[in-house]
C-alpha cells in the first residue's frame, strides 16, 4: 500500500511465490548438489515384525564407489531414539524407537541398514549385497484385537499393546454433569470406522546434512526447522548453535512433514561418519512406507437426547492405532479431537475416553486437522441418525442444538471458551447457495419414482480449535513445548522492510500475507516487503507451521512487530516534525501532525533519519527494528456450514458429487485468494477420505497401498467444483480478529459427503456405509438391506 | 557411475544442445535434473501416476507432445527436442499464456506439481484450444495435486487457452 491508498489486508493479492514456482527456479531440498556429495540408500525391512538375527554389510562394502555401509547394530550407541514430544498421560508406554532397527523390526518399511555411496544408483544397487536374517514374529494388525488382554505383543518387553488411556469427563472436570444422569429419551450409538490415511504431500521427504568441521548444515522438506534443530541437538549432542536447519522450498506437508524421522537422523549419522555431506531422497514408495500415516481409530459414540430433539450427553470410547511406535505428537492427535465431539452443540454432559495402541503398522501422527477431522465426522454422522431417529430435519436437529450468536463466549461442556461464531448465518448463507428445498423436492420425486439413480442431501456443521496454542494450555495437555510465534521486523534506511517470521510455510503463501499485514501497518508498499523464514540462521525462533496456527499466532506477532517498530518511528518522525509523539496519528500510512495534515513523515523518512544517526532523539537507538512474540491466550475457533448432494447409482454403487456448498467462517481475512484456496484443497482431502483413500495392510501385515497406483488420491477428473462462499465474524480473541483456515475443509468435507450418500441409501434401509465408500461398498450397503444377492 | 557401459546421447534441451554419456537406464527425469541442472523438473512418484516430471519432446520432425520423462529413458530421448518448465517463456522472460494465468488464478500452492501441470496443459491446449471444464479435467487427470483441489487449475487453463485463441487471432490478424 502506498501512502493512502486501500488497505492491503482483504486485498486478494497474486502470491509473490508464483514466480519462482512456475518457471522451474525452485530451491527443492532434492535440488541441492554440495561438492563432494555422497548419496544415501536405505534398506526396508520387508517383514511388519520380526526378530533381526544378523546384518552382514560386509558385501555390501566391496561394491562399486560404496563409502560406507552400517545397521543399526553399528550405531546402536549412538544414535538415540526418535522423540516423543507429547506422552499425553504420566504413564504412557513409550518404547525406545532406534532411527536404524537394532534387535527387531516391528513395521514393513522400518530402516535396517544404510548405504552410502557416490551416486544414488550405486547406493541403490549395493542394497542388494547387504545381507539380513530375520525371524518372523506374529505381526500384531487388528486395532481392536490388539487392546485385548493376551493378544500378541507388539513390545512385548513393555507387557501389553495399550500405550495410554485418556479420559475426560465434564463431571470430573466441573464444565457439566455426568453422561450416565443425562436425559435419554432416544439414544443412538454407532461405531465408525476412520481408515488409515497417507498424508501424500506430493514432493518426496529429502534431507542433505552437511558436516562441515564440526558445524552441521542441513536441508530438510520438513514443516518444522525449529523443532527439528532442538532435537537434533538433543539426540546427537551436537551443541544447538552449531546446527542450522533449513526448509528451502518444501512442497506440502498437511502435518506430513511435522516429524522429527528416521531418515533425517540416518543422514546425520552417515555424514557424521563419513566427514561428507549426505543426501537422502526418498522414493514414493519409501514414503508411503516411513512417513506417518494419519486417522486410524475406532469410535464408539452415543448420544442421548430428548424427543423435543435437545442433545443430552456424548459418550466417546476411542481407539486409536499409534502404529509400532509413537510419533512426535501422534499420542496427542485423538487429544485434540476430545475437544470437539461436542462441536457447536450445548450438551451439557460428555465422556470421553481414548485408548492408544500399538500395532505392527507405520505409525500415525497428524494429518491435516489432527483428530479434528475424526471427531468432527463421529458427531456430524450421528447427527444424521439422531435426526432420523427422531425423525427430524438433519438441519432443524442441529439448529435447535447450536451455540447462538448472541450466547458468545460460550464455555462449552469440554472446558473451551469459544470466543465468537454465527451458525445460524453461516448455515442460512448455505442453504440459499445450495437451494436445499429444490433439492429435497428433487429427493423425494427420485424416491417416489424409484429411480435407480438416487439423491441424498448431507450436512456438515462444524468448528474447530485452532491457532495451536496457548503455551499453559500445552503444557497443562503434557506436550513438551510450547505453542507461541515469533517475528522480526527490519526498516532498512531506503525504506524496505524484512520481515524474519518464526512460521514455516510449505505453499500457504506466508510471503504473500505476511507483506499485506505489514504494509498495512508501517504504510509501506506491499512490494516493499521481504519475507525471510525456514532457515534458523536467519529466523532464530520459531515453532514453525500446522495446526491452522501461523497466520492466528505468527501473523499477530507480526502485528505486534510491526506495532513496535511504529511506536520508535513515531519519536523520530515527531523529533523531525518538531512535535509531541502525541500529536502525530498515524494515517493513511503517516505520521501526521493533528491539525496540520500536511505535515508528515513516512516510516521510511524515519528509516534514513535513525540510519544517518546525526540528529536522534536521546535515548534513541540508531536502529529501527523490532521483535515480537506472541503466545495466545485461547484458540480460535473457525466454523462453517458445508453442504453435499450426491447421486448415488444403487445398480453400481457409483457415487458423483452432484453439488458441493462451503460456507465458512475463518474471521478476518487477510488474502480471500489463498483463503479459497485452503478451502478447495482441504475440502478435496475431505472428499478424498469419505470417496477414495485408504492405507491398507495384508493379513502379513504388508503395505499394499504402497504407490500412487494403489493409494487413489484423486485426479482432476475425481473431483467436483465447490461453491465456496464466507461469512466474516472476527475472532475476538487476538488483535487481526482472525482464525485460522488451513484445516477448515478437510474436516467439515467428510462427514457431507458420507451424509449425503448415506441420505441416498435411507430407503434401502442403510444407516451406514464405511469409508471410502467405494462403488462396491455402497453397492453392498444397499444389496445387504435390500435382501439382494451380495 | 556405475557401468562402463555408456550410450552417446544429444538433447536439445530448453534451446541448448546437450551431449553426454549415460547409463543405458538412466530416466530422462535424471538426465535432466542430475547432468542437466534442470532441477525445475521435479520427480513426484516412482510409477508414472503423479506427473509432477512432464515435459515436451518431440524429434526433429515432430512437434514436441508432453511425456512423463520418469518413463521415458534418455536413450530414447536421442535426438529429440526437449522443453521444461524451465524454457517455455519466452527469449525476454514473458510468462507462457499457461504460466500466466496459473500466477493469475492461484492455481499453485506448495508448487511441487506445477512443473509437470503447467507442461500438461500446454500440450493440452495444443490439441483442444477451447476445452470445456470436463475436458480439461479428464486431461489433466494423469497429474496430481494435492494442495489445490484442482478447481483453480482448471480455471486457469481455461483462461489460458482464451488468452492463446485471443493471441493467435491477433497473430492471423496481423498476416493478413
Amino acid at each position: 500500500m502506498t501512502a493512502g491508498t486501500e488497505p492491503e489486508v482483504g486485498n486478494a493479492r497474486k502470491r509473490k511465490e508464483d514466480a519462482r514456482l512456475i518457471t522451474g527456479r525452485t530451491r527443492w531440498t532434492d535440488n541441492i548438489t554440495l561438492p563432494g556429495m555422497l548419496h544415501l540408500a536405505i534398506l526396508r525391512s520387508p517383514h511388519a515384525h520380526a526378530r533381526i538375527v544378523g546384518v552382514d554389510v560386509s558385501a555390501a562394502l566391496r561394491e562399486p564407489n560404496v563409502v560406507a555401509a552400517f545397521s543399526g547394530a553399528d550405531v546402536a550407541d549412538v544414535q538415540g531414539s526418535l522423540p516423543c514430544a507429547w506422552p499425553v498421560t504420566e504413564d504412557i508406554v513409550h518404547p525406545v524407537r532406534p532411527p536404524l532397527a537394532v534387535d527387531a523390526v516391528r513395521h514393513h518399511g522400518e530402516a535396517v541398514a544404510v548405504i552410502v555411496a557416490r551416486d544414488r544408483n550405486s547406493a541403490v544397487d549395493a542394497l542388494d549385497a547387504i545381507e539380513v536374517t530375520y525371524e518372523p514374529l506374529p505381526a500384531v494388525l487388528d486395532l481392536a484385537a490388539a487392546a485385548e488382554d493376551g493378544a500378541d505383543l507388539v513390545h512385548p518387553d513393555k507387557g501389553t499393546n495399550r500405550s495410554y488411556t485418556w479420559i475426560f469427563d465434564s463431571a470430573d472436570a466441573g464444565t457439566g454433569g455426568s453422561v450416565a444422569d443425562a436425559e435419554a429419551e432416544v439414544t443412538v450409538h454407532r461405531r465408525y470406522v476412520q481408515q488409515r490415511l497417507i498424508p501424500a504431500f506430493m514432493e518426496p521427504r529429502s534431507v542433505v546434512v552437511d558436516p562441515g568441521a564440526g558445524e552441521y548444515t542441513i536441508w530438510s522438506a520438513t514443516q518444522i526447522p525449529h523443532i527439528l534443530r532442538v532435537f537434533y541437538a538433543l539426540l546427537t549432542g551436537v551443541p544447538e548453535h552449531k546446527i542450522r536447519v533449513i526448509a528451502p522450498d518444501v512442497g506440502g506437508g498437511f502435518g506430513g512433514k511435522l516429524q522429527v524421522t528416521p531418515e533425517e537422523m540416518i543422514a546425520f549419522l552417515a555424514a557424521r561418519r563419513v566427514g561428507k555431506p549426505v543426501k537422502y531422497t526418498e522414493t514414493r514408495g519409501d514414503s508411503m512406507l516411513s512417513a506417518h500415516h494419519g486417522r486410524d481409530q475406532i469410535q464408539d459414540i452415543t448420544l442421548t437426547a430428548k424427543r423435543d430433539g435437545t442433545l443430552t450427553g456424548i459418550h466417546v470410547k476411542l481407539l486409536a492405532n499409534m502404529g509400532a511406535y509413537l510419533g512426535l505428537v501422534g499420542p496427542g492427535v485423538p487429544i485434540l479431537g476430545a475437544f470437539m465431539f461436542n462441536s457447536i452443540y450445548k450438551v451439557r454432559a460428555y465422556r470421553f475416553e481414548c485408548v492408544g495402541v500399538f500395532t505392527n503398522t507405520t505409525i500415525t501422527d497428524a494429518y491435516r486437522g489432527a483428530g479434528r477431522p475424526e471427531a468432527t465426522y463421529a458427531i456430524e454422522r450421528a447427527m444424521d441418525e439422531l435426526a432420523v431417529e427422531l425423525g427430524m430435519d438433519p438441519i432443524e436437529l442441529r439448529r435447535h442444538n447450536w451455540i447462538k450468536a448472541e450466547e458468545f463466549p460460550y464455555t462449552t461442556v469440554a472446558g473451551l471458551v469459544y470466543d465468537s461464531g454465527d451458525y445460524d448465518k453461516a448455515t442460512d448463507k448455505a442453504l440459499e447457495l445450495f437451494d436445499y428445498a429444490g433439492l429435497r423436492a428433487e429427493q423425494r420425486r427420485r424416491r417416489d419414482s424409484r429411480d435407480p439413480v438416487q439423491l441424498g442431501i448431507g450436512v456438515s456443521t462444524y468448528t474447530e480449535m485452532c491457532g495451536l496454542a496457548p503455551s499453559r494450555i500445552l503444557g497443562a495437555l503434557r506436550y513438551a513445548a510450547g505453542g507461541w510465534e515469533s517475528a522480526s521486523v527490519r526498516v532498512l534506511p531506503t525504506g524496505k522492510v524484512e520481515v524474519v517470521t518464526g512460521t514455516s510455510p510449505h505453499g500457504q503463501g506466508h510471503v504473500t500475507a505476511w507483506s499485506q499485514i505489514v504494509a498495512d501497518e508501517l504504510g509501506v508498499a506491499f512490494e516493499d516487503v521481504e519475507v525471510l523464514h525456514g532457515d534458523t540462521r536467519t529466523s532464530h525462533k520459531g515453532l514453525d507451521t500446522y495446526g491452522s496456527r501461523s497466520l492466528a499466532v505468527g501473523g499477530v506477532a507480526l502485528v505486534e512487530a510491526c506495532r513496535k517498530v511504529r511506536d520508535k518511528a513515531r519519536v523520530v518522525a515527531a523529533h523531525m516534525l518538531e512535535c509531541s509523539p502525541d500529536d502525530l496519528e498515524f494515517t493513511g500510512g503517516a505520521f501526521r501532525v493533528r491539525g496540520t495534515p500536511d505535515a508528515t513523515k513516512t516510516v521510511a523518512d524515519a528509516a534514513f533519519a535513525v540510519f544517518a544517526a546525526h540528529d536522534l532523539p536521546d535515548g534513541v537507538e540508531a536502529t529501527l527494528d523490532a521483535d515480537a512474540t506472541f503466545d495466545p491466550q485461547t484458540f480460535s475457533f473457525p466454523h462453517g456450514t458445508h453442504l453435499c448432494a450426491t447421486l448415488v447409482d444403487t445398480r453400481t454403487g457409483q457415487v458423483t458429487i452432484d453439488r458441493y456448498v462451503a460456507v465458512d467462517d475463518v474471521g478476518k481475512v487477510v488474502n480471500p485468494l489463498i483463503v479459497e484456496g485452503q478451502v478447495h484443497g482441504g475440502v478435496a482431502q475431505g472428499i478424498a477420505q469419505a470417496l477414495y483413500e485408504e492405507a491398507v495392510y495384508d493379513t502379513s501385515g504388508t503395505l499394499l497401498t504402497g504407490s500412487f497406483v494403489e493409494y487413489t488420491i484423486p485426479s482432476a477428473a475425481d473431483l467436483p467444483t465447490i461453491v465456496t462462499a464466507r461469512t466474516e465474524t472476527p475472532a475476538t480473541s487476538n488483535p487481526l480478529g482472525v482464525k485460522g483456515v488451513g484445516e477448515a475443509g478437510a474436516i467439515a468435507a467428510t462427514p457431507a459427503v458420507v451424509n449425503a450418500i448415506v441420505d441416498a441409501l435411507r430407503p434401502f434401509g442403510v444407516d451406514d456405509v464405511p469409508m471410502p465408500c467405494t462403488p462396491e461398498r455402497v453397492w453392498r450397503a444397499v444389496r445387504s438391506q435390500s435382501g439382494g444377492a451380495a | 557411475m556405475s557401468s562402463s557401459n555408456r550410450s552417446r546421447v544429444t538433447i536439445d534441451v530448453d534451446g541448448t544442445r546437450y551431449v553426454d554419456d549415460v547409463e543405458p537406464r538412466t530416466l530422462l527425469v535424471h538426465h535432466l535434473r542430475e547432468h542437466l541442472g534442470k532441477v525445475g523438473t521435479v520427480v513426484g512418484c516412482d510409477t508414472s501416476n503423479c506427473g509432477a516430471c512432464t515435459v515436451l519432446m518431440g524429434g526433429p520432425d515432430q512437434p514436441q507432445r508432453s511425456v512423463k520423462s520418469c518413463s521415458v529413458l534418455a536413450v530414447q530421448a536421442d535426438g529429440t527436442g526437449v522443453t521444461t518448465v524451465e524454457g517455455l517463456a519466452g527469449p525476454n522472460g514473458e510468462l507462457h499464456a499457461v504460466q500466466q494465468a496459473f500466477h493469475e488464478l492461484h492455481a499453485l500452492q506448495c508448487g511441487f506439481c506445477t512443473p509437470g501441470m503447467i507442461m500438461s496443459a500446454v500440450d493440452l491446449l495444443r490439441d483442444n484450444p477451447d476445452p470445456t471444464e470436463e475436458e480439461v479435467r479428464e486431461g489433466l487427470s494423469g497429474n496430481l495435486c494435492r494442495c489445490t483441489g484442482y478447481q483453480n487449475i482448471v480455471r486457469a487453463v481455461r483462461s489460458a487457452a482464451a488468452s492463446l485463441r485471443a493471441q493467435a487471432e491477433t497473430t492471423m490478424e496481423v498476416a493478413a
